[in-house]
């Protein structure tokens, strides 16, 4: 039978959640990195014991991390004592080394002055579904960067901040490239998506990248209709059957695009407020999506106090919500953005985080809820692996 | 032998218990000692200087002798009793918010 693992990164470290096909009886590993700020872990798709992970600390910055075991044991790459035995080769202990290509360049500040870039963190790790030695991060202040060597060196793909990144300004949550889908039918498309800064694809492997954000109404935060840049884009997912049709959670509205990005069409329908973070698409059913509504941008908690997952089973529009297992009175956390996965099992496994310490799981695409853990501390990523 | 302090998270991180001895030739700088301190531990570098800039992160502090050396150039000689190991060296994490 099939084995779940699902990576939490939290406020305070990394946690291991394991469980049979079943997904009923859980196993917790960690904390990994204990008092270290992980925003995110994610394993490769080539090789499941490939593990990335972004520890990060307002004293001693970005580090990454790396399992070659599943998450038993961890080393920042270019730093392992077998690696530090020989001379010359490989850089060494460069796998936090982040540096913006060429002249770092300016983008907006708040006060519409220019300002300079500075590199922050690593918000999110995409490894390649290819090769387990090829990932991407993205980073705050807002760029992309590649390892072809398992993140011993990381280099910018320096296009994306050439896509009017003059104007890109930070929001209250920093500016930063947190969503990066690689395209699994065509190598050279990606798509990367920048609180405050927009959604940008490339279709030339990162040498190039555009907005894609026709369609797109901001009117509280760009007064300009037709700005292509600056809107608040909190998250972006597709279905790897059918990737040029994408779905998002804006700062406001769901929307979706079935031609890559080209226009995007609100599909907020019924939903009780369509501001909110994370969104995700069942395995199964490339039709089938999920969001978590929250009040809004000043009451970021659910509405009502009730936690509620919706599901749209049609693309959007019409949503339904899904509340069995889930606390329906005085509950006050939020979901982050890259705090829901699913996993690729029949039925569908469907994950989530709070920022109050819960981490929920269905094991049937949402039907009915359970909590794995309650007592985390704040949850800002979850990612769900299916092991042999 | 210099002895070196590091913080509870650097530790962690260079796995080490206790303090760090570095044998470093004369003049012991400070630079000298993060140097050394790097080169011993890669795993470092970029957690208690900017990569490339070398400044010091905001919120890393260097003490010696119960003297805070953290704005002192780099160039700076380390007090005697740093250098002849009675005293450590101290890399802390400062006191930042709650």
């Amino acid at each position: 039978m099939s084995k779940v693992r699902v990576l939490v990164g939290t406020k305070k470290g990394a946690f291991i959640l394991t469980a049979d096909g079943k997904r009923k009886d859980w196993k917790v590993s960690g904390p990994h990195f204990a008092g270290w700020e992980i925003y995110h872990v994610k394993g490769s798709a080539a090789d499941p014991n490939r593990i990335y992970a972004s520890q990060s600390s307002g004293w001693f910055g970005q580090i990454i991390q790396r399992s070659d075991d599943g998450g038993k044991t961890w080393n920042t790459p270019g730093s392992s004592p077998d690696e530090l035995k020989s001379q010359g080769g490989m850089p060494k202990g460069e796998s936090n080394k982040f540096v913006y290509a060429g002249e770092a360049g300016t983008h907006k500040w708040y006060d519409g002055s220019q300002h300079p870039w500075e590199f922050k963190r690593v918000w999110h790790l995409e490894p390649s579904p290819a090769d387990p030695d090829t990932a991407y991060a993205g980073v705050e202040d807002a760029a992309i960067f590649k390892t072809t060597n398992g993140g011993k060196t990381w280099k910018e793909l320096s296009g994306l901040r050439k896509a009017k990144g003059n104007l890109w300004q930070p929001g209250a949550g920093g500016m930063a490239v947190h969503t990066i889908l690689l395209d699994p039918k065509n190598e050279k498309r990606i798509y990367v998506a920048i609180s405050a800064g927009g959604c940008f694809r490339t279709d030339d492997s990162g040498k190039t990248w555009k907005p894609i954000t026709r369609g797109l109404k901001s009117p509280y935060e760009l007064p300009d209709p037709d700005a292509e840049v600056g809107h608040c884009v909190h998250r972006i997912t597709l279905h790897p059957s059918r990737p040029d049709v994408l779905f998002m959670q804006k700062h406001w509205d769901v929307l979706r695009t079935d031609n890559a990005g080209e226009q995007w069409n609100e599909v907020s329908g019924n939903l009780p407020t369509d501001f909110g973070f994370p969104i995700d698409v069942n395995w199964n059913e490339p039709e089938t999506i999920y969001v978590v509504p929250i009040t809004s941008d000043s009451l970021h908690y659910p509405p009502e106090g009730k936690l509620r997952v919706y599901r749209s089973k049609t693309g959007g529009n019409e949503w339904e919500p899904l509340t069995k297992g889930l606390p329906q009175k005085d509950c006050y956390v939020n979901v982050l953005r890259d705090a829901m996965a699913v996993d690729q099992l029949d039925p569908c496994g469907i994950y989530f985080g709070t920022t109050g310490g819960q981490v929920y799981s269905s094991a049937n695409g949402g039907n009915s809820w359970n909590a794995i853990v309650r007592d985390l501390p704040a949850v800002y990523s979850v990612e769900a692996q299916i092991l042999p | 032998m210099i002895r070196v302090a590091l913080p509870f998270h650097l530790r962690n991180l260079a796995r080490v218990d206790g303090e760090v001895e570095l044998e470093i030739a004369n003049p012991v700088t400070l630079r000298a000692v993060l140097d050394a301190l790097e080169t011993r531990y890669p795993v470092l570098r970029g957690t208690i200087r900017d990569h490339g800039t070398l400044k010091r992160r905001p919120f890393v502090r260097f003490f010696a002798c119960k003297e805070d050396l953290s704005l002192e150039p780099s160039e700076t000689p380390l007090p005697d009793e740093v250098v002849s190991g009675a005293e450590p060296f101290l890399i802390v994490g400062a006191m930042a918010g709650g």
